[in-house]
């Protein structure tokens, strides 16, 4: 069994959109940028994990293989809602520690094109025939918009309501700052897929979509891949003094489910699993939130990252309206948060997001995230939510040198 | 108003019982009581077999909301879904109707009770009848 796990390359592709290329072509070149940056190649990889939400039962991994390397080895194809690709890397980690593999490639892609805002359930209602009570619901027709919503932008609102409903000094202003600072931070990343900075009015002005999200606090759809290539501690001895040198550990790779809650059946909660995995990782890395330098969470809509400033503990209990109103999460505050741009502006291709917020945060780690750098960074923690529910957290260290 | 072609009514789900005074209905389990809304294969609280039918209450208190402002075509818009929570437990999710959309007006934590609505007709001329929570 592996003692530890090390991230010994890394790379993304832009986000945006490609509609000249397709899924393998994204994945290809995120998977031989990141085996580049390692030093290696595909022949080396023990086990490949290929996350993607959309194509996962396509036997995307393999027809990666098809076009970077064949070499008979274990691939898994993953898919665990918007916690996709953070999973396919615990996929490849899970290998390594297990002993079965010294090294492993993981890859999240998504091409979504311009999927829409709502997605595939953002449909027509069908015209009523006959009505026949069916499903576990005994429903007689889709009831989206008849018994409130299901869909994700109105249940993140609904999420960062509640936690309005209880703590005094959250609404509408609080969670419009979240996105006037990820649209801020995006401007500085190259690879983000909008680098426009938006005033508070701005955001607070835009298209409504699902209150208190206007449309400036909605991820984008796009099209975009990530990749890493994992090591055991063992092999990282045997590699080269630069590949030591960058390598970042990983030091705690924890993946949770909802537990039972009685609001379950309203609509999924996405904090207590978020708290149970920042626990664990806490406690697995032996580090706490005072100790970060840089979070990387899942702010599918502005509503979320406010109340993950909680669900991680990087605010005291009932303070995430505060943290925002005095900046915390800002580059140049207590705790940066998202300062890639987050999902609301750096973009949100599924399957490659919970691989792209390892990128980030280990490109600081080895301070080679050019202007966007957070200087010195050492500790960072990467989270990943996916609805129904999946929650991914990692906690990354610089090596110590 | 009973048109004089006695035409059909049915709940939109199983769950929202129409005869009578309307109201919810959920399976509780029998040994922790959780309560759902759904067929049930086994409790996910604690993992027992045996249900048995309750009735919800038909008051309850705003827990959360937003206004939905884009949404699938035929779905009318502005619209507010709500999660409820009812009094002496259970957590459901409706539209809050007859409130108004101004999110200045409604007021998390207000006091709700339960209404129903038509919400469509089949081709035999069934209505089917939705619920939703109105400010109490
Ligand atoms: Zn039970």
């Amino acid at each position: 069994m592996s003692d530890s796990v090390w991230i010994i390359g890394t790379s993304m592709t832009k986000f945006g959109r490609y509609p000249d290329k397709d899924t393998v072509d994204l994945a290809s070149e995120a998977a031989l940028g990141a085996l580049d940056d390692a030093g290696t190649t595909m022949a080396d990889m023990g086990v490949l994990a290929v996350g993607c939400l959309l194509e996962a039962s396509a036997m995307l991994g393999q027809r990666l293989q098809k076009q970077i390397g064949q070499s008979g080895v274990a691939v898994y194809n993953v898919a665990n809602a918007c916690a996709t690709g953070a999973t396919a890397v615990r996929t490849a980690l899970l290998a390594i520690k297990a002993g079965e593999a010294d090294l492993g490639l993981a890859v999240g892609v998504e091409q979504m094109g311009k999927a829409g805002l709502l997605g595939p359930a953002g449909q027509a209602r069908s015209k009523p025939a006959g009505y026949t009570p069916s499903g576990r619901y005994g429903s007689v027709m889709a009831v989206e918009g008849i018994l409130g919503t299901g869909l994700m932008p109105g249940v993140f609102a609904q999420a960062g309501m509640e936690y309005a409903s209880r703590h005094s000094g959250v609404g509408f202003e609080q969670f419009a700052k979240v996105a006037e600072k990820n649209h801020a931070h995006s401007t500085l990343n190259p690879l983000a897929q909008y680098q426009k900075a938006f005033s508070l009015e701005q955001v607070m002005g835009a298209e409504m979509v699902a209150y208190p999200n206007t449309l400036l606090m909605c991820c984008p759809t796009g099209d975009g891949a990530a990749a890493v290539v994992l090591c055991s501690g063992a092999k990282l001895k045997s590699l080269g003094l630069d590949v030591r040198r960058r390598a970042v550990k990983v030091s705690a790779s924890v993946l949770t489910s909802d537990p039972y809650v009685e609001s379950d059946t309203a609509q999924p909660d996405v904090s207590t699993l978020t708290k149970m995995a920042a626990a664990q990782a806490y406690e697995a890395a032996g580090v706490g939130p005072a100790d970060l330098d840089l979070v990387e969470l899942h702010d599918c809509f502005a509503t979320a990252e406010l109340i993950h400033y909680e669900n991680l503990s990087l605010c005291e209990a009932g303070g995430a309206g505060d943290f925002i109103d005095r900046r915390g999460p800002w580059r140049d505050g207590q705790t940066p948060v998202n300062v890639s741009g987050g999902l609301i502006s750096k973009g949100h291709p599924i399957g490659a997001t919970g691989v792209a917020n390892l990128y980030e945060v280990a490109t600081h780690l080895r301070g080679e995230a050019g202007d966007r750098q957070i200087d010195g960074a050492r500790v960072g923690l990467a989270h990943v939510i996916g609805l129904g529910s999946a929650c991914a957290v990692h906690v990354l260290e610089r090596a110590a040198s | 108003m009973v048109p004089a072609t006695a035409s059909k009514r049915i709940p939109v789900v199983d769950y929202l019982v129409i005869e009578g005074e309307p109201h919810l209905e959920a399976n509780a389990c029998v040994a922790c009581g959780a309560l759902y809304f759904d067929r049930r294969n086994a409790c996910a609280r604690c993992g027992k077999l045996e249900f048995t039918r309750k009735t919800l209450a038909t008051t309850g208190s705003l827990r959360s909301y937003t206004i939905i402002h884009r949404a699938a075509p035929n779905v009318p818009v502005p619209y507010v879904s709500s999660v409820i929570e009812l009094d002496g437990g259970g957590v459901v999710k409706a539209n809050l109707v007859a409130a108004g959309t101004d999110p200045e007006k409604i007021e998390l934590g207000m006091k709700v009770a339960l209404t129903t609505f038509p919400c469509g007709h089949d081709e035999e001329g069934t209505e089917a009848v939705a619920f939703g929570f109105v400010p109490a």
